[in-house]
């Protein structure tokens, strides 16, 4: 099998194996993803900022490659050695890529649903500045009700195609994609309103920003007041599995369970979604982990407590 | 003195325009001669010894890419024509096919034998609409006279050709976005690998090449790749075709002979005749607005003292530090009373609405340049503009998914790297900036030496 190094740590991968998914199997300084998303087809390669250095190429071709390259579309070789978080370049790339995200953001996440779990915030952490060098107008649009549950919200939109691979590859009939150009694409639907089918609602998990949020939610509560819980139910139309988000006895929200890279384990229908809040629907299987990079880790369990250092344990 | 014109020798020519014209004066000759006399290969081996290079800007060798053209499997193969023409300043594909289209469509059909493609498409810019009707035409005059269709010219080679426009979009230039939009989708570029030569349109082996490129072919076939080769300068082989603007006093599209030096181009009464009115040369785009600008002492002599020559190899001499590129042949001459800024801020603006919005570097920092420009232009810039302006282009170069990030940024960092003074007169002088121009400024000072 093929040897990658990324930082430093060599592993053996699958010939074809991406950049990005061997350093998600080595596990640790894993590049972050804002558009790849392993369960789409064809996502990937479009927001940057899993851009890494490649130092060598591969055990025939010792040569590096000239530019960054997007871990989560370039395939490994035998011998690649590869830098993410030891290199200061590419450090500084992501720098950049993350304020160029953040300069037409609207930066409401005072009043954003996806606020705590939003992969943007969570990189605007590790990587913004504190404050920004874009002093102009930002891009606005109006919000759009794509069907009676979930609302677009385009300005907070990132572009990252994932809603449209989804509505592409879970629905037969196509109705969403993207118009316009440059700075004024946008998501839309072929006529308002139309999405409507079992598994529209997955849009939601999808979307790294807050972009597409779930109508029934919409301001009930703050995600990091509320706790997850995994749960089943026998459905008919997906697996069932869920999380449950509660607020005391209630469930404010269902989504599907999400892994630390932020990527549903399965997709799931509406009913599960949108229609099935009483706590009796379901079989309570125990709480959901949650990534120890998410702004929210504090009240939540970790994945893999082996792997949170102690330092930042003892900070909390 | 009368030079070599491999492409434009009979284009004056009115009755060249039909095929009766175009057969007159020697056309569909290396149709004949590839169909019959040689083996697909053979083609492709004249095209790699005569040294062409790809004309859409890039210049990469178009036998080489030929040769990368798939044949392990039984798909269909594509050529696909890049008639997208839509960098500012390059306007010489329009020429060849509103003037000798029969050349463009000779050209795709010895090309498209020589890939053993049975099907092949123009994709033309939408704006070019009449220049269609005028490839259609030539399309079906060529099927009416047996060179397209079934068996041509009796022998087992068919082929179909068919014009195809598109809908107004610069980023359909960039050939897998122009693979996407033929395909009726979005015109967004694909991301590389698989290229085009394994997985083109609908997913089966293409060549894209730009229609200079193409035109090309027939004298290559007819005359042979070493006679082709020995025209020009190393491996700047051949002719190209130049279209002049700015302020000279000849614009206008010209066939020269790859080595000309620019001096005698810009300056000699054959070419662009000098510039206009007498005034001092400023700057030079050399190669399509994508391409980094030169300040007048970097035009004429590279930064090593030599002559500067229109070749790919003496045009790029320096780097992006003191040199710049061939490109697409968008030769734009500007003069002592042309301000770098305002030109600058128009191209960003250009690049600003023509990115396709796919990747974040590109779609977020070209709407910031654009902005940072047109304030430092309008006089509201800050000095702090200039460096932000610098570090924004630099986190696009490089970073993004097609070469548009860089060709939005080039132009910046070069106007920046070479006209900064000028940059620091608008801030410093906002009121007098937006009344009058900044003039040569440090344009034609000599370099200072700098030893390594
Ligand atoms: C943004 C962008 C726009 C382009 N526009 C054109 C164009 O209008 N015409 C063209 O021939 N090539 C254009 N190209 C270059 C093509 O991608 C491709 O390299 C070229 O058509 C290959 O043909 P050649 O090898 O004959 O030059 C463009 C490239 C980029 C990145
Ligand atoms: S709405 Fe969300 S998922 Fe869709 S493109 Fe925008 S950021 Fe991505
Ligand atoms: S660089 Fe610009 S034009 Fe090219 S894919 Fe990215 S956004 Fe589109
Ligand atoms: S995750 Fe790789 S480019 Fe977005």
């Amino acid at each position: 099998m093929p040897k990658v190094t990324i930082d430093n740590i060599t592993i053996d991968v699958a010939p074809g194996t991406t950049i990005l998914n061997a350093a998600r199997m080595i596990g640790e300084n894993v590049p972050p993803a804002m558009c790849y998303y392993s369960k789409l087809q064809g996502s990937g390669g479009k927001c940057r900022v899993c851009l890494v250095k490649v130092t060598k190429s591969s055990e025939q071709n010792p040569r590096g490659m000239p530019k960054l390259v997007a871990s989560c579309c370039t395939q490994i070789a035998d011998g690649m050695v590869v830098e993410n978080v030891t290199s200061p370049e590419v450090i500084e790339a992501r720098k950049g890529i993350v304020e160029l995200l953040l300069i037409n953001h609207p930066l409401d996440c005072p009043v954003c649903d996806q606020a705590g779990e939003c992969h943007l915030q969570d990189l605007s952490y590790e990587h913004g500045a504190a404050t920004t060098r874009y002093d102009f107008g930002r891009r606005t649009f109006d919000k759009i009700d794509i069907g009676p549950y979930i609302q677009l919200h385009m300005t907070r939109c990132i572009l990252c195609y994932r809603c449209v691979y989804t509505a592409d590859q879970l629905t037969n009939e196509r109705r969403h994609g993207i118009i316009n150009r440059g700075d004024a694409a946008e998501i839309s639907t072929y006529i308002q309103n139309v999405i409507d089918n079992d598994f529209s609602g997955n849009v939601i998990d999808v979307c790294p920003v807050g972009a597409l949020t779930d109508k029934t939610f919409r301001f009930k509560s703050r995600v990091w007041f509320t706790k997850p819980v995994n749960a089943h139910r026998n459905c008919d139309k997906c697996s069932g599995k869920v999380t449950l988000w509660f607020q005391g006895e209630e469930v404010l929200r269902v989504t599907g369970r999400k892994d630390k890279y932020g990527e549903v384990e399965e997709f799931i229908c509406n009913t599960c979604r949108f229609e099935t809040k009483q706590k009796s629907d379901w079989v309570i299987e125990g709480p959901r982990r949650i990534d120890t990079h998410s702004v929210i880790a504090q009240n939540h369990l970790p994945y893999e407590l082996d792997v949170v250092h102690p330092q930042i344990e003892a900070a909390q | 003195m009368s030079r070599l014109k491999i492409l434009t020798e009979h284009i004056h020519k009115p009755e060249i325009t039909g095929i009766e014209g175009y057969i007159k004066n020697g056309g569909y000759r290396a149709v004949e001669k590839a169909l019959k006399k040689m083996q697909p290969d053979e083609v492709t081996e004249e095209v790699k010894k005569s040294g062409l290079r790809g004309r859409g800007g890039a210049g990469f060798p178009t036998g080489m890419k030929w040769s990368f053209i798939f044949k392990g499997s039984d798909k269909p193969r594509y050529l696909l024509c890049n008639a997208d023409e839509s960098e500012p300043g390059t306007f010489k594909d329009r020429l060849l096919m509103e003037k000798i289209p029969h050349l463009l469509v000779e050209g795709m059909i010895a090309s498209s034998f020589a890939l053993g493609v049975r099907t092949a498409y123009i994709y033309i810019r939408g704006e070019y609409m009449y220049i269609l009707h005028i490839l259609q035409q030539a399309i079906d005059e060529a099927y009416a006279k047996g060179y397209l269709g079934e068996n041509i010219l009796g022998t087992s080679y068919s082929l179909d050709l068919h014009v195809h426009p598109g809908g107004g979009a610069y980023i359909c230039g960039e050939e897998t976005a122009l693979i996407e939009s033929l395909e009726g989708k979005r015109g967004n570029p694909r991301i590389k690998p698989p290229f085009p030569a394994v997985e083109g349109l609908w997913g089966c082996p293409t060549i894209v090449n730009n229609v200079e490129t193409i035109c090309k072919v027939p004298f290559i076939i007819n005359e042979g790749g070493e006679a082709y080769a020995k025209i020009g300068i190393g491996a700047s082989t051949g002719t190209k075709l130049i279209s002049a603007c700015g302020n000279i006093n000849k614009p206008g599209v010209y066939e020269i002979e790859l080595g000309v030096p620019v001096e005698e181009f810009i300056y000699s009464d054959e070419y662009c005749g000098g510039i206009k009115g007498g005034k001092q040369l400023k700057a030079l785009v050399p190669g399509g607005s994508s391409v980094p600008i030169l300040p007048n002492r970097l035009i004429t002599t590279t930064a090593k003292g030599e002559p500067r020559l229109m070749s790919y190899e003496s045009l790029a001499d320096g780097g992006f530090a003191t040199g710049s590129m061939l490109g697409s042949g968008g030769f734009i001459v500007f003069d002592e009373d042309q301000c770098v800024v305002r030109n600058t801020w128009n191209f960003s603006r250009f690049y600003h609405h023509e990115s396709c919005g796919q990747c974040s570097p590109c779609r977020e920092g070209t709407g910031w340049m654009e902005k940072i420009l047109h304030r430092l232009e309008h006089g509201h810039g800050r000095m702090e503009d200039i460096d932000l302006l610098w570090d924004v282009q630099r986190k696009i170069e490089g970073n993004t998914i097609c070469p548009f990030g860089d060709a939005s940024a080039w132009p910046v960092a070069a106007a920046i790297r070479h006209f900064r003074d000028e940059f620091e007169w608008h801030v410093l002088q906002p009121q007098e900036a937006t009344r009058r121009n900044y003039g040569m400024g440090r344009s034609a000072e000599p370099i200072e030496q700098v030893t390594a």
